[in-house]
């Protein structure tokens, strides 16, 4: 095999030759600590905040808005326990979710109910769906926070986010979004959709890793993150990742500018290879074909486990992942098949294709034809698969 | 990487794979919601194993366990058959992360339980021989 197909892009992505070439001077002779007088110090001020300015205007937010963190789950972890701390002192004690968050979010809601919150951890629908109604439902006089995710990491599937952030409005709930999987892939514009905290990551977009940031609508004022110097308006303590701040900046436009060129030209390969795996006899695809994001596909193979497909694959140069209990450690498979309603035999046996730009349509025809036979050769071992074809 | 060189071979190339017809004995241990489902065929000739097939649902060190073990006990007595144990199967496989060791736990009991099914085949209560075969632990975490 002399090429590998990488089709893990919803875990991490490459940083991009523009990116990088953004970054390197920062990463070189433009050392300087932004918080420095000098004018070394000040040109890296200034490439800080021009980034801010770029992921701002990617958001629709104002630079002011813009926090940077150390990831998308330390944006996730601020937003959350921010808003809950603040809205604590007004008496609210109560918290509206998903059940199946990313666990920045999971984790950290399930910490704030061992403290004393109410939570209510909102079902999906088969097709992976946090219904409107179901979020109006929920909402109480003393909920605190609305946070549901953009766009499902495993799964895909599209959140009606401006509908729920329009909701929250009305009733006067905050409504924070982890949109790490959504930026690039959807045109998000804060204001328009109402959404009071935005949670992004770096390396998701061709940035490095190590770089996400929050979005906090003026006139919220949450308490620093970090105690420490007057770093991020005094919130997030800490000397800046001056060349990782500019990446992300610099991926945050290019991710924006190519949106309405990345979409068609990558629903187009998706849907070719859903299609073209869905021939295997006794597969599906998980969450619904639209809304979905324009680069993940996720399909159960009944009578094989995630795991073994993975290793297969990865022999043939295709690195993918799996929502199957063996590639995490613990013995349930992924709390997001679950909650779609999938047999623990039938996550077992899934396969997450996040596909990425430079991929053509015969890298989708040689997974499909390299998926098929590795599928029909653990088939033909596996005492799982004789039980259903005698069914 | 995740596994031994040992373990990618038997998982890449597992020996041993698929039934025996005229078994005299067929176990099955592990269940589809754990993600893993071991089923061992046993041929016995004069105590002898003579031969053995297994079938596999499982992850790569589900498979790779399987495959080794059919191995280790083709062509052995019935008494050195019972004397297997997990750790020899770890063992030979130079060694299996943590969280996959309960693989090995299911390869000795899929043998365990095919003797028990050549006994009661014979007559022969099995558990004095044999031992009880209990569930494996870690469904049940």
């Amino acid at each position: 095999m002399d090429r590998v197909i990488y089709v893990d892009n919803a875990a991490t992505t490459g940083i991009s030759a523009p990116v990088l070439d953004a970054m390197m001077p920062y990463l070189t002779s433009e050392y300087g600590n932004p918080m420095s007088i000098h004018s070394v110090g000040q040109r890296a001020r200034a490439a800080v905040e021009e980034a801010r300015k770029q992921t701002a205007q990617a958001l629709h937010a104002d630079h002011t808005e813009i926090f940077f963190t150390g990831s998308g789950t330390e944006a996730d972890n601020w937003a959350i326990n921010g808003v809950c701390e603040l809205m604590a002192k007004k008496g609210k004690k109560h918290i509206v979710t998903s059940s199946f968050e990313h666990h920045a979010v999971l984790h950290t809601v399930q910490k704030l109910e061992k403290q004393g919150w109410q939570v209510t951890y909102l079902p999906v629908t088969p097709d992976g769906y946090i219904t409107v109604e179901s979020v109006a439902q929920a909402i109480r006089p003393d909920t605190a926070l609305v946070t549901i995710m953009y766009a499902n990491n495993e799964i895909g599937t599209i959140q009606p986010i401006p509908e729920i952030g329009r909701l929250c409005k009305e009733k006067g709930v905050l409504f924070h979004t982890d949109a790490v999987q959504a930026v690039g892939n959807i045109h998000i514009d804060v204001k328009d959709q109402c959404i009071d905290l935005l949670s992004l990551s770096g390396h998701k977009i061709h940035a490095p890793k190590g770089v996400g940031a929050l979005y906090v609508r003026r006139g919220l004022v949450l308490k620093p993150f970090i105690e420490g110097g007057a770093q991020e308006r005094g919130r997030r303590g800490g000397t800046e990742n001056v060349a990782s701040i500019v990446g992300l900046g610099k991926a945050m436009e290019l991710a924006e500018a190519n949106i309405d060129r990345r979409v068609p030209r990558m629903t187009a390969l998706r849907d070719r290879l859903i299609d073209g795996l869905l021939q295997i006899e006794r597969t599906r695809l998980n969450g619904g074909r639209e809304p979905r994001l324009c680069f993940n596909a996720n399909i159960s193979f009944e009578g094989v486990e995630g795991e073994s497909i993975l290793i297969m694959l990865d022999m043939k140069g295709i690195c993918a992942s799996s929502g199957s209990a063996c590639t995490s450690g613990s013995l349930d498979p992924s709390h997001v098949l679950l909650s779609i309603g999938l047999p623990h035999e039938i996550a077992h046996g899934s396969v997450r294709f996040t596909l990425g730009e430079d991929m053509s349509e015969e890298d989708v025809d040689y997974i499909i034809q390299t998926t098929r036979e590795i599928i029909v050769r653990l088939r033909a071992m596996s005492p799982l698969w004789e039980r259903i074809n005698k069914q | 990487m995740l596994y031994s060189e040992k373990v990618m071979d038997h998982f890449a190339n597992p020996r041993n794979v698929g039934e025996i017809a005229d078994a005299d004995g067929v176990g099955e241990v592990g269940n589809a919601k754990c993600g893993d489902i071991m089923k061992m065929y046993i041929k016995v000739e004069n105590n002898i194993v003579t031969d053995v097939k297994f079938k596999t649902f499982g992850c790569g060190a589900a498979i790779a366990t399987s495959s080794i073990a059919t191995e280790m006990i083709k062509g052995k007595s019935i008494d050195e058959v019972l004397k297997l144990t997990n750790q020899a199967v770890v063992e030979a496989l130079d060694g299996l992360p943590p969280a996959k060791l309960h693989c090995s736990v299911l390869a000795e009991q899929a043998i365990k339980s095919a003797l028990a099914d050549y006994y009661k085949r014979q007559g022969i209560d099995p558990t004095p021989i044999v031992g009880e075969i209990g569930e494996c632990e870690s469904c049940h975490i």
